[in-house]
C-alpha cells in the first residue's frame, strides 16, 4: 500500500518538476507574471511536502532551501537576475536528481549538492528565514481518535522542532480568524484539527466553536459541514506564516483573517477581496437550519470524513487544483489542465492489440464474404464498411491515448544543453518549437537517448567556443533549435545548430584512417556528412566527458531505425548542421500497398511510394549485363528487382520481366524503381514486430497479418535498394550501403 | 537447460513421440504448447534453409523450423499431412515441423540412455538421450539447442 502511494507521489513529482522547469524557462524568457513564480513555488513546495511524508530527508532539506530562496523571489525581496536564474535552474536539475535517486536508490553527487546548498544559502537572509509550515496531516496522523480542540500537544508537530526559533523582536499581533471548512475540504482528506493545532503552535490561541448553523438531526446532511471556528490568535508570526497554515485548504474553506496590527491592514483588504471572490465562486455552503444540541454533532462533523492516510498525497495537490478551478481574481489565463485520467500503460497496450486484431478480423470477414457464392451482398457490404470505419475510429482513439506531446521530452533536453554547455565552457541556448506535437509514448521514451546524444554532439562539436564565434561574426551565444512537426504521416524532429558545421575533410580522413571507407572513395558532401553515423566513428580529438566515446552517432541511428524511422544530417560549413529524425506516426498501424513478389504477398509502406506504373518492354533498358534502367518520361532511374534483393527468385525459373514498378525516393533524394510482380490492394495494416521472432532481415522492417490470416512481410524500400546486387557494383553506393545498413 | 542427470532424477515423465524424416523423436509433454496441422507459411527472405518461415498463431507471428533440415536430414516437403509442434522457449512460441505425431509415451527416467557417439555431428548436438520403446529407438530432443542456434544464423 505504502509503495503505491509512494509511486503516486513520484509520478506527481514528475509532473511538478515539469511544471517547475516550464515556469523557470518562462521566467528566464522574461515572464514577469507573479503567477508563474507562484506556480514554480507551489511545485517545489508540493514536492517538499510529499517528500516529508515519506521521510525523504535529503530531498526535503534541499527543497526547503530552494523554496526559501524562491519565496523571497515571490515576495520581491530578491531580484531575479540571470545569475540567480541559472542557479535556480541548476537547483531544479538537482532537485530532479534527488527525486530520481529517492525513487530508484543510488547517490547524487554530494559535492554538487553541497555547492548548490551553499549557493542557495547565500541568497537566504538568515534573519528572514521564515518558518515554513510543513503540510498538514502527515506527522500527526496517528493521533487517531477525536481531537481535543483547544489543547494542542506541542510535541506532536515534528515540523516545529526542525524550525529555527522565531526571530526575536517582532511585535505580537492579534489575529482574528474565522474558519469554516466546506465539505470539499473533508473530501480531499484535510483535517481541521491539524490546522488548528498548527495555529496553536504559533502563539496563544482561543478557539470558539460556532455551531449556530447546525440543523436538527432529522434535517442534517451527513456530508455537509456545518461547523465553524472563531479563533483569536496572539502570535509574533508574520501574517504570511499564518496564511501558510491554510495554504492547502485554500478554496476549500471560508476563511477570514484580520490582524489587529495596522501594518497588515492593506494586505488584508486585498486578501479579503480575494477570499470573498473565492467564497462566491464556491457558493456559500451550509443551508440555514435550526441550532441543535451541539454535543453529539460537534463530534459528528469533523469525525465522519476522517481521512484515510491513503488520501493524503492526493490532498497535496489540492491547493493547486483548487486555485485553478476557482482562481484568485483576475489570473484566469487558460492554464488550468483538463481533467485527466491516469491509466497503466499496459491496459492501453492490451486495448491496442485488441483493436489490431479487430482490424485483421474485419479484413478476414470481408474476404470471406467476398468469397461467398451468394446473391445480393450489397447490404452486407455496406454494413461491413460501417464496421471498418468504426474499427478505424476506435483504433485512432486508442492510438490518441498513447500519443503524448513532446514537450516533457524537449524540456529535459533543455537540461542536457545546459549541462553540456557548462561542461564545455560554451554558451548555448536551446530554442524549442512544436512542443505540442503528439507522438506515440514509446517513441517519446525511446527518443530520449538519441536526442541527448545529438544535442551533446551539437554543443561539443557543433557550436564553437564564444571567441571563435565572435571571430566568425556570430553572436557569442550558440543557438540550438529543437523542433517537432507532423508532415505527411510522419513525425519530423529537427535539431539545428548554428555552429561550424561538419568538418568534411576531417570526417573523410578519419573514415579513411579507420578503414571505414576506401581511400579513393568519391563521396558527395551529403554522404560525407552521413559518415558520422558509421559505427565506431568519432571525430573528437580528445575523448571528452560528453561525447566521443567512440560509440557515437551510430547509436542514434540504431535507436531511430529500431523505431522504424530514419536519421539524416545536412550541414553547411560555417553555418551549422541540421539533424533530421523522421519517424512513423504510430508504431501500430500504417497504410501499405499490398504487392506480390516472387510468389509471396508483401506490403510496401505507402509513404515511401512516389508513383506506381505498369511497365512495358520499351520502358526497360538494359545497362551492361545486369543493370536495368527504367525510363520515366525521359528520365532514367535504376531498377531494383525486389525478389532478387530478397533472395526469393528461383534461379531456375525462366527470367521474366516484372510487370509493375513502384517508384520510390530515398532519404537522400535518390529515386529507384522497385520491380514487383503485381499490385493487389491498398489497405491499412497492423504492424507486427519481428523482434524476437528472428533477427534483423535486410529489406524487411516488420510483418503484418492479412485478411486471409497469412503473414506478409512489410518491406523497407530503403534497405532493399541498398542491398540490391546492382547497388553493390557501384563504389559510391557501397558507402551508402554501409551507412544505410 | 535440463541435463541428463536432472532428467534421470525426475519421476516418470510423459513424452510425445513423433517422426521426422522417418526417425522417431520425442519431446517432454510439458514443453509442448499445442500441435497444429501444417498450413503454408510466409517465407522469410534470406532465411537459412531450415527456417521455413513465419506463421500466424492467433495474432502472434511465430517462426517455423523444419526439424528434419535442422537435424541435417533431407528437407521436408511440407504438406497437409504434416504437423507443426508449437513449443515455447523462454516464453516465445516457436513452431517445429514434423512428419507426424505418433503417441504419448510414459518413460521411467532410468531408462534414458546416453547418446552413443556416432558420426553424425549435426544430429548429435540436438539429442539429449535415447530411449528404447516398442523395440525401436526414440531420440529425446534437446529443445534449447534446437531453438537457440538459428537466432545467430541470421
Amino acid at each position: 500500500m505504502a509503495g503505491s502511494i509512494q509511486d503516486t507521489f513520484f509520478e506527481e513529482c514528475e509532473e511538478l518538476l515539469e511544471a517547475m522547469d516550464e515556469g523557470l524557462t518562462a521566467i528566464e524568457g522574461g515572464d514577469q507574471d507573479p503567477e508563474t513564480v507562484n506556480a514554480v513555488f507551489r511545485a517545489v513546495h508540493s514536492i517538499k511536502g510529499g517528500a516529508g511524508a515519506f521521510g525523504l530527508e535529503e530531498l526535503v532539506a534541499f527543497a526547503h532551501k530552494f523554496e526559501t530562496v524562491f519565496d523571497d523571489v515571490r515576495s520581491n525581496k530578491l531580484e531575479l537576475d540571470s545569475k540567480l536564474i541559472q542557479l535556480l535552474f541548476r537547483a531544479s536539475d538537482h532537485l530532479a536528481d534527488l527525486v530520481t535517486t529517492s525513487r530508484d536508490g543510488g547517490q547524487t553527487d554530494a559535492e554538487h549538492h553541497d555547492v548548490l546548498i551553499k549557493a542557495l544559502e547565500e541568497y537566504i537572509d538568515e534573519e528572514e528565514e521564515e518558518i515554513v509550515f510543513e503540510p498538514m496531516g502527515f506527522g500527526g496522523l496517528d493521533t487517531g481518535g477525536l481531537p481535543d480542540l483547544p489543547l494542542p500537544d506541542l510535541d506532536d508537530l515534528p515540523a516545529v522542532d526542525a524550525m529555527p526559533a522565531a526571530p526575536a523582536g517582532p511585535v505580537e499581533s492579534l489575529y482574528k480568524i474565522r474558519f469554516h471548512p466546506l465539505k470539499e475540504m473533508f473530501a480531499t482528506g484535510n483535517e481541521p484539527f491539524f490546522l488548528l493545532q498548527a495555529l496553536s503552535d504559533m502563539g496563544t490561541m482561543e478557539v470558539t466553536l460556532d455551531d449556530s448553523e447546525l440543523p436538527g438531526f432529522d434535517t442534517m446532511d451527513l456530508d455537509e459541514s456545518y461547523l465553524a471556528w472563531d479563533i483569536e490568535l496572539r502570535s509574533k508570526e508574520p501574517r504570511s506564516v499564518i496564511e501558510a497554515v491554510f495554504e492547502f485548504v485554500e478554496g476549500l474553506c471560508e476563511l477570514t483573517l484580520a490582524a489587529e496590527e495596522a501594518a497588515a491592514s492593506e494586505e488584508a483588504g486585498d486578501d479579503d477581496a480575494a477570499l470573498a471572490a473565492l467564497n462566491a465562486a464556491f457558493g456559500s455552503a451550509p443551508a440555514e437550519g435550526e441550532p441543535a444540541d451541539p454535543a453529539p454533532l460537534a463530534e459528528a462533523a469533523p469525525a465522519e470524513p476522517k481521512p484515510a492516510p491513503v488520501a493524503e498525497p492526493a490532498a497535496e495537490k489540492a491547493p493547486v487544483k483548487a486555485e485553478e478551478s476557482a482562481p484568485p481574481p483576475a489570473k484566469t489565463e487558460n492554464r488550468g489542465p483538463k481533467p485527466t485520467l491516469r491509466v497503466e500503460l499496459e491496459r492501453v497496450d492490451r486495448l491496442i492489440n485488441a483493436v489490431g486484431e479487430l482490424i485483421i478480423n474485419h479484413s478476414m470477414l470481408a474476404q470471406q464474404i467476398a468469397n461467398l457464392d451468394a446473391g445480393d451482398l450489397r447490404d452486407v457490404e455496406i454494413e461491413l464498411e460501417g464496421f471498418k470505419n468504426l474499427a478505424r475510429d476506435i483504433q485512432e482513439g486508442v492510438m490518441a491515448i498513447r500519443a503524448q506531446p513532446v514537450k516533457p521530452l524537449f524540456q529535459r533536453m533543455a537540461r542536457i544543453v545546459r549541462e553540456a554547455s557548462a561542461a564545455t565552457g560554451k554558451t548555448c541556448k536551446l530554442v524549442t518549437e512544436g512542443e505540442a506535437t503528439e507522438v506515440d509514448k514509446t517513441v517519446i521514451e525511446r527518443l530520449s537517448d538519441p536526442l541527448t546524444h545529438i544535442l551533446r554532439n551539437a554543443v561539443d562539436h557543433g557550436i564553437e567556443s564564444p571567441d571563435d564565434r565572435e571571430a566568425a561574426g556570430k553572436g557569442k551565444v550558440g543557438e540550438i533549435k529543437l523542433s517537432a512537426s507532423h508532415r505527411s504521416g510522419s513525425v519530423y524532429i529537427e535539431i539545428k545548430d548554428d555552429g561550424a558545421g561538419v568538418n568534411r575533410p576531417r570526417v573523410k580522413q578519419i573514415a579513411i584512417d579507420k578503414g571505414l571507407i576506401p581511400e579513393n572513395a568519391e563521396l558527395t558532401d551529403n554522404e560525407i556528412d552521413n559518415l558520422l553515423f558509421l559505427p565506431g566513428f568519432s571525430t573528437a580529438k580528445e575523448i571528452s566527458n560528453l561525447s566521443g566515446r567512440g560509440v557515437g552517432m551510430d547509436v542514434v541511428k540504431n535507436a531511430v531505425t529500431s523505431l522504424g524511422g530514419r536519421v539524416n544530417v545536412t550541414s553547411t560549413p560555417g553555418k551549422g548542421s541540421v539533424f533530421s529524425i523522421i519517424l512513423p506516426l504510430t508504431l501500430a498501424v500504417m497504410d501499405g500497398m499490398v504487392v506480390s513478389v516472387g510468389g509471396q504477398t508483401m506490403v510496401v509502406p505507402i509513404t515511401s511510394i512516389v508513383e506506381t506504373m505498369r511497365g512495358n518492354d520499351e520502358m526497360v533498358n538494359n545497362l551492361g549485363a545486369d543493370g536495368t534502367l527504367l525510363s520515366i518520361r525521359g528520365n532514367f532511374v535504376p531498377v531494383c528487382d525486389v525478389a532478387d534483393a530478397l533472395g526469393l527468385k528461383d534461379p531456375f525459373a525462366e527470367h521474366q520481366k516484372p510487370g509493375v514498378f513502384l517508384l520510390v525516393e530515398t532519404e537522400t533524394g535518390q529515386r529507384s524503381a522497385l520491380a514487383v510482380d503485381d499490385i493487389h490492394d491498398q489497405r491499412q495494416v497492423v504492424i507486427k514486430s519481428l523482434d524476437g521472432v528472428c533477427g534483423n532481415i535486410d529489406g524487411v522492417s516488420a510483418a503484418t497479418i492479412l485478411g486471409d490470416g497469412k503473414i506478409a512481410m512489410i518491406l523497407d524500400p530503403e534497405s532493399i535498394i541498398a542491398a540490391s546486387p546492382a547497388a553493390a557494383f557501384d563504389p559510391d553506393r557501397r558507402v551508402s550501403n554501409a551507412i544505410a545498413s | 537447460m535440463q541435463s541428463q542427470a536432472e532428467l534421470k532424477h525426475a519421476e516418470h515423465s510423459e513424452f510425445v513421440s513423433f517422426t521426422v524424416a522417418g526417425q522417431a523423436f520425442c519431446l517432454q509433454i510439458k514443453q509442448i504448447r499445442e500441435i497444429r496441422r501444417w498450413s503454408p507459411v510466409t517465407v522469410l527472405p534470406h532465411a537459412p534453409h531450415d527456417v521455413l518461415g513465419v506463421m500466424n498463431l492467433r495474432g502472434a507471428v511465430i517462426p517455423i523450423y523444419d526439424l528434419s533440415a535442422r537435424f541435417g536430414l533431407e528437407t521436408t516437403e511440407a504438406s497437409e499431412r504434416n504437423v507443426v509442434i508449437v513449443v515455447a522457449v523462454q516464453d516465445k512460441p516457436v513452431g517445429l515441423l514434423a512428419e507426424s505425431v505418433s503417441e504419448i509415451i510414459s518413460i521411467n527416467p532410468d531408462d534414458i540412455q546416453d547418446t552413443p557417439a556416432v558420426d553424425s555431428r549435426n544430429t548429435m548436438d540436438f539429442i539429449q538421450g535415447i530411449i528404447s520403446h516398442d523395440g525401436g529407438m526414440v531420440r529425446i530432443i534437446n529443445l534449447e539447442a534446437v531453438i537457440s542456434v538459428p537466432e545467430q544464423v541470421f
